[in-house]
């Protein structure tokens, strides 16, 4: 089979605007679905770590959630929500909302009692204690869970080309049938996998902005 | 919404129908594959991960290696990894077990270091002074220590290779996830929802003999609670 070239430069100028177009709808369900995500599982996550019989029921119902394939989940919704981004929408939001609940409450059990006692001594009312110096306590685990869940994600997104939505998983798959299109499939894999690194540079960053006090710390 | 009910009905049709299950590639023998491949897979990766991780760990070396290949790995797409090997000449269901492989070694990986490396010094000490050569220590005292997290570590990587093998489907694999591949091919969502639902039964059911199994491997003194 002549030339059928694993890296191909021309693919990559020939088909600009597809590439472009995808990458586009792969970023954008990526970020919906964390967003999503992390709505949900913030709030959820301080909730139950204030009870501990909440907890274990809550976390136990979203690991199960969580064991299920995300093909085996795209199959499951996409005959009851219709073809297209919304099952794969919805099936993301799931995966992610058990990492982003785990960092939560975990950042939280790590705020230091004496901390909280101190605060509490100083008259901060419950919402001020949780805004001012629980979140601020817990962000760095937080971001670090944003941070997992958005580069599983942009891996998981392709996975949604079995429902017709899958980003730069649509390229992936047109080159497997188109003959073994390398180039394409190459193409793909590794803009999925730069995407990854951006966006998980981009929360990197956004969380040291976030916690300036963490700066100079060694870490 | 008549179009879901309908869609459901079709499922539970085909899931009632005898010969869904028993015939030639049908529910039976594509379980019977799927558990093969899962076992093929999990195998490749415990040989070539658990002695990595235990003599990593005893050596105290690879530390950043380690750490960086499990970040690594989370950002590979596995169907992307998929199609490459297919476009590279290997599909079918060994493409898959590697692919599979690929995708445990680094949780497997992990787990032995994590368990290996955090076995109690003073274990380890005593085993020295009692004049315990390096690979006895790491056979009877660092690895028996180091049980639970390599069990646990077992378990995920099961769990993940046997979720990991339907999307080899769509490359032309075995195992149950033909069924969705299938059924999205032929338009019939029935039988889509249907494979959906077995795949995630699969997933749940071998989890839940795993969590079994992972318990009763870990030695008792170091089962939770006990302390």
């Amino acid at each position: 089979m002549p030339g059928n070239p694993w890296f191909s430069w021309s693919y990559v100028v020939d088909n600009a605007p597809l590439l472009w177009q995808r990458t586009v709808e792969h970023a954008g369900l990526t970020i919906e679905a964390v967003a999503i995500s992390a709505a949900i599982a913030v709030p959820l996550g301080v909730l139950i770590s204030r009870s501990r019989w909440l907890s274990g029921p809550v976390l136990g119902a979203v690991a199960v959630m969580y064991t299920v394939p995300s093909l085996a989940l795209f199959a499951i919704l996409a005959p009851l929500l219709g073809i297209g981004r919304t099952p794969v929408l919805v099936g993301l939001v799931v995966y992610a909302l058990l990492i982003i609940l785990r960092n939560t409450v975990a950042g939280l059990a790590t705020v230091d009692p004496a901390v909280i006692d101190a605060a509490r001594g100083l008259g901060y009312g419950p919402a001020r204690l949780l805004v001012q110096v629980a979140m601020p306590s817990a962000l760095p685990s937080i971001v670090a869970g944003l941070r997992l869940a958005t580069v599983s994600t942009v891996a998981l997104v392709t996975v949604g080309v079995i429902v017709g939505y899958g980003g730069l998983g649509q390229l992936m798959f047109q080159g497997f049938r188109n003959n073994f299109y390398r180039a394409e499939i190459m193409t793909a894999t590794l803009a999925t996998i730069l995407l990854a690194l951006v966006l998980d540079l981009a929360l990197w960053a956004a969380g040291r902005a976030l916690t300036p006090w963490l700066r100079g710390r060694t870490s | 919404m008549s179009a879901t009910t309908g869609v459901v009905d079709e499922a539970l049709v085909w899931l009632n129908d005898p010969l869904t299950w028993t015939e030639p590639g049908g529910v039976l023998e594509l379980t019977g594959e799927h558990l093969l491949m899962t076992a093929a897979a999990t195998a490749a990766a415990a040989a070539l991960a658990i002695p990595l991780g235990a003599w990593l760990g005893h050596s105290g070396r690879g530390a950043g290696l380690v750490v960086w290949l499990t970040n690594a790995s989370r950002a590979l797409p596995t169907l992307g990894i998929i199609f490459l090997l297919a476009a590279g000449g290997l599909f079918g269901n060994t493409a898959t077990v590697i692919a599979a492989a690929f995708f445990a070694v680094p949780v497997l990986l992990v787990n032995t270091y994590e368990g290996v490396r955090g076995a109690d010094p003073d274990a380890r000490d005593a085993a020295r002074g009692m004049g315990m050569s390096g690979g006895r220590i790491l056979l009877q005292v660092e690895l028996p220590l180091a049980t639970t997290l390599v069990s646990a570590g077992l378990r995920t990587t099961i769990v993940q290779v046997v979720a990991t093998i339907p999307l080899a489907a769509l490359a032309g694999g075995g195992g149950l996830g033909q069924i969705i591949a299938l059924g999205m091919g032929t338009q019939r969502y029935g039988e889509v929802l249907a494979g959906g639902v077995l795949v995630a039964a699969l997933c749940l059911a071998i989890d839940a003999v795993l969590a079994i199994g992972q318990r009763l491997a870990t030695p008792a003194p170091l089962r939770a609670g006990v302390r």
